[in-house]
């Protein structure tokens, strides 16, 4: 909370220096506007900008390094005893101090090194605080007092201030670079400490998926097994069965809406499905666990199969239906790239309409229907919720759509969810499989675009 | 000439003998793309009905009235009306004496078991809350509409079948009597269920309510909001305004089109080992739940702001540099506000797409069962979808009805900020 104070005198102490800055613009150029360099108010901003950034950059800087900085010098402080400990046990002893520092937990039997330790810690806090409160209050003050300083007629102002939004701006634009670079690394980083405890080849071509480890050596099963076969098995099952749904469905709604359908029809169904687009998928999970799949399971025993009550074609149809607008409005884009005249040749051979579309249209368009084509499984592959909700947990490897498969993204989820430790090879594993998960759907995506766009290259 | 006469008769009359058959497979195609079409919007009108008519319901629940003896010897002895006393005292004795009061006839302890199990555990809350808001009240009989149990709301609105074995169903013969009883005397009645938009999480369906979750969302999508439209913008006016074109600007280009289509879950992973583990942010926080969407959301934003800001002609920008204005006046003050309506209505449709997203925040740990109504970003909190989820695995058949009606809530939601969108593009957009 106090860092919310700071931060509000600091945003005042902004806003105060542009009005003076304004101010002392107007003062130099004694009355007379157009001497100046720039409008008044960029001399308002640039003494805003003196004050604000400077001392926002020190904030930002202590707060990265307070807590290791107090936590550092709270443990040299503490008895030989616990300085000795492994790295471990020294971090839950100075948990426990910080606990006892901010009363989370009540002061039962602790240890009376600890408590003084915890005073301490509060003590350094305090002082902390203080200081950096000192200090960012300085800097703005000083920062703004120095722009003053520097306000004179021929200040060239403007140039400065927009130099400065330039950079923000330039820095905003790197974050998409970060990012991608964020979960490059933070995945790839996991996933090394994963393949350092279970092989590659083992991830890769293994068999067996269970990863439970056991705590003791000596419990059943103690080894996890880490072969994802099953898993890369299940998601391409389920990808496949939400594709033969979704593709000709897609496909075939976009010749219709594109070539068949009057304009009215056109402005009013596509919208409708539209929607379908923009359900959220927990609600599609749902609908597959509580109305597809007890269907499916109905239809199946009723043929006399016997159907799985979490089986892969549930949760496969429901996607594919999620995935109906997706196809149709990538193929429509490509149906409606194609030219006119190419149609207008066909009719003028005497084909019908749809002789024309098959042959004509759908072949000029392929390129661009595939690459979205392509784009629908990549979102088949990476999609959670519906397989979370309504595939199973168990890792069958089976091409059977009446049975329970698990997928990729259910197991990061079960993985994940809930208290881990990071180190255990159970959670890495996560990460090893939402490494896999990247690796494939940037494939397809740079594939699907790379088609696009050389399809789109032809005919402009 | 007379041959090739004949010969154009015999095409003519080749081309007529397929025509019939080409017609038909025309029309056979016209209809599978009308079928196919149909049978998209079929879905919708299923997936729409199918939660409709599994949640309607769950926006009423039943009620018990009960005459409840407020007295002042159990609730307050020493009459000092001290907040402690008060919130601590023994509510649930009175539900339970009432009831007895109320069905005399019922003695044994396992019968009065199920006596009790009519009424939610709630109800003590219910009276506790009353008492507190006017403890004049002690002292008094009054009659009091409390919350019945999840099985009674089941059964009155005929999700447990009367006609199936009594070992089958959850609730006894005799607790079916009762609730006739009841019934004849009017004191059991379906009320909207107000409990279910003011409160937060429980394991008690009859007790179970949105508010927490939707706290949550609206916390999580002010910290999205707050980041992503800046940034976004910012990034969309360098890309499309600044940047000279060369590798730099083609990389970042490249990484915007691949994140738009990275998986969800993905996004869930960085954010786990950025900013939970190294960054050490407390889980299950709005916070860390707006760092994810806002990363999530940016590419949305900055491809609709990017198309806002190509849609201004050049005609406007040769004006403003020709009276003067420098390259920065000339983007802030006439391309940005003509551009804005297109860049909000991405935003909102960017914020759509966030408030429906479940998978990377259940990565960060905002899945926790968390009855508390969140009020800051650091605290822990759930959100709308997270909610539905949690509830859809809950094994009381009163959750399911719940979480369609959850469900309902969030669509509205959805289906009004896609309006808003619509609205504003009409509204504002300009056709140059």
């Amino acid at each position: 909370m106090q860092i919310f104070i700071l931060l509000f005198i600091l945003a005042a102490m902004t806003v105060i220096s542009f009005y003076l800055g304004r101010q002392r613009a107007l003062t130099v150029a004694g009355g007379n506007v157009a001497a100046l360099n720039s409008l008044p108010g960029y001399y308002g901003y640039y003494m805003a900008l003196w004050c604000g950034i400077p001392a926002l950059f020190i904030l930002m800087f202590w707060l990265f390094f307070e807590s290791a900085i107090v936590a550092g010098i709270v443990v040299t402080s503490l008895p030989d005893a616990f300085t000795t400990l492994p790295e471990q046990q020294l971090n839950l002893v100075l948990n426990e101090i910080v606990n006892l520092a901010k009363e989370n937990i009540s002061a039962g039997q602790v240890s009376s090194e600890i408590t003084a330790a915890a005073q301490l810690y509060n003590q350094i806090q305090t002082v902390s605080s203080g200081l950096l409160f000192a200090l960012v209050v300085t800097l703005g003050a000083g920062g703004a007092a120095f722009a003053w300083n520097r306000i004179h007629v021929q200040q060239r102002a403007r140039n400065k201030v927009e130099r400065t939004v330039l950079i923000f701006l330039m820095i905003c634009s790197t974050i998409a670079i970060f990012t991608t670079l964020g979960i490059v690394l933070s995945v790839l980083f996991e996933a090394m400490r994963f393949f350092q405890m279970v092989p590659l080849t083992d991830f890769l071509l293994g068999l067996e998926w269970s990863p439970q480890t056991a705590i003791r050596s000596d419990q059943i099963g103690s080894s996890g097994a880490f072969g994802a076969v099953p898993l890369f098995a299940g998601t391409l099952l389920v990808s496949v069965i939400a594709m033969t749904v979704a593709a000709p469905l897609g496909l075939m709604t976009a010749i219709y809406l594109s070539e068949y359908a009057s304009p009215a029809i056109r402005a009013r169904s596509k919208p409708l499905l539209e929607i379908l687009a923009g359900i959220p998928t927990v609600v599609y999970g749902f609908f597959a666990a509580l109305t597809v799949a007890p269907l499916v399971r109905g239809w199946g025993e009723s043929l006399g199969l016997s159907v799985s009550s979490e089986s892969a074609l549930a949760a496969g149809v429901v996607m594919g239906i999620m995935i109906i607008p997706f196809v149709s409005s990538l193929s429509d884009d490509a149906i409606n790239a194609v030219p006119q005249s190419l149609r207008d040749g066909a009719y003028a051979l005497g084909a019908t309409q749809s002789e024309t579309i098959k042959k004509v249209i759908i072949p000029a368009a392929l390129p661009g229907i595939a690459g979205g084509v392509l784009l629908a499984v990549s979102r088949a592959i990476g999609e959670t919720m519906i397989v979370v909700m309504a595939a199973g947990l168990a890792a069958n490897l089976t091409a059977n759509p009446l049975e329970s498969v698990t997928t990729v993204t259910v197991q990061i989820v079960t993985l994940l969810v809930g208290d881990q430790e990071f180190d255990s090879p159970k959670t890495l594993a996560a990460f090893a499989l939402g490494l896999v998960l990247f690796a494939v759907t940037l494939t397809l995506n740079v594939i699907a675009l790379y088609i696009v766009r050389k399809y789109r290259e032809q005919y402009e | 000439m007379n041959k090739q006469s004949n010969d154009k008769h015999a095409v003519a009359e080749r081309i007529n003998a397929g025509l019939a058959r080409r017609h038909a497979v025309e029309r056979l195609f016209r209809c599978t793309g009308l079928l196919a079409l149909l049978l998209g919007l079929t879905f919708l009108c299923a997936l729409f009905f199918s939660i409709i008519s599994k949640g309607y319901t769950a926006f009423q629940q039943t009620y018990i009235q009960l005459e409840i003896d407020f007295d002042e010897q159990k609730l307050d002895p020493a009459g000092e009306r001290i907040y402690e006393v008060l919130s601590t005292a023994d509510y649930g004795g009175l539900v339970k004496q009432s009831l007895r009061t109320a069905f005399p006839a019922v003695t044994s302890r396992q019968e009065q078991r199920l006596l009790y199990d009519l009424v939610s555990f709630g109800a003590a809350y219910h009276l506790r809350d009353r008492i507190l808001a006017d403890p004049a009240l002690i002292g008094q009989i009054s009659r009091v509409w409390v919350p019945a149990s999840d099985d009674v709301d089941m059964l009155i609105k005929g999700y447990i079948k009367r006609d199936v074995p009594e070992a089958e169903r959850r609730l006894r013969d005799v607790q079916l009597a009762w609730l006739d009883t009841l019934e004849t005397e009017a004191r059991l009645s379906l009320q909207f269920n107000t409990a279910f938009f003011t409160s937060g999480d429980s394991r008690e369906p009859e007790l179970a309510g949105i508010w927490g979750a939707l706290m949550g969302s609206i916390l999580t999508l002010a910290v999205t909001l707050a980041l992503s439209f800046p940034i976004g913008v910012a990034t969309a006016v360098y890309l499309e305004e600044f940047a000279p074109r060369n590798r730099w600007s083609d990389l970042i280009e490249v990484n915007i089109n691949n994140l738009a289509a990275v998986p969800s879950i993905v996004f869930g992973l960085l954010g786990l080992a950025v900013f939970i583990n190294f960054m050490s942010f407390p889980r299950s926080a709005p916070l860390v739940g707006g760092l994810v969407l806002t990363l999530m959301t940016l590419p949305t934003i900055i491809i609709a702001s990017r198309a806002a800001l190509r849609a201004v002609p050049p005609s406007i920008r040769e004006a403003a540099l020709g009276v003067g204005a420098s390259k920065m006046q000339t983007v802030f003050f006439h391309v940005l506000p003509l551009a804005l309506p297109g860049m909000l209505t991405g935003t909102i449709i960017g914020m759509a797409q966030a408030l429906g997203e479940t998978a990377p925040l259940l990565m960060i740990g905002m899945v926790a069962f968390i009855v508390d109504i969140p009020s800051s970003i650091f605290e822990p909190a759930t959100v709308l979808p997270v909610q539905i989820f949690l509830w859809a695995d809950s094994p009381e058949r009163a959750f399911i009805e719940r979480t369609s009606a959850a469900i309902m809530v969030l669509l509205g939601f959805l289906i009004a900020m896609n309006a808003l969108a619509v609205i504003l593009r009409k509204k504002l957009e300009r056709r140059w």
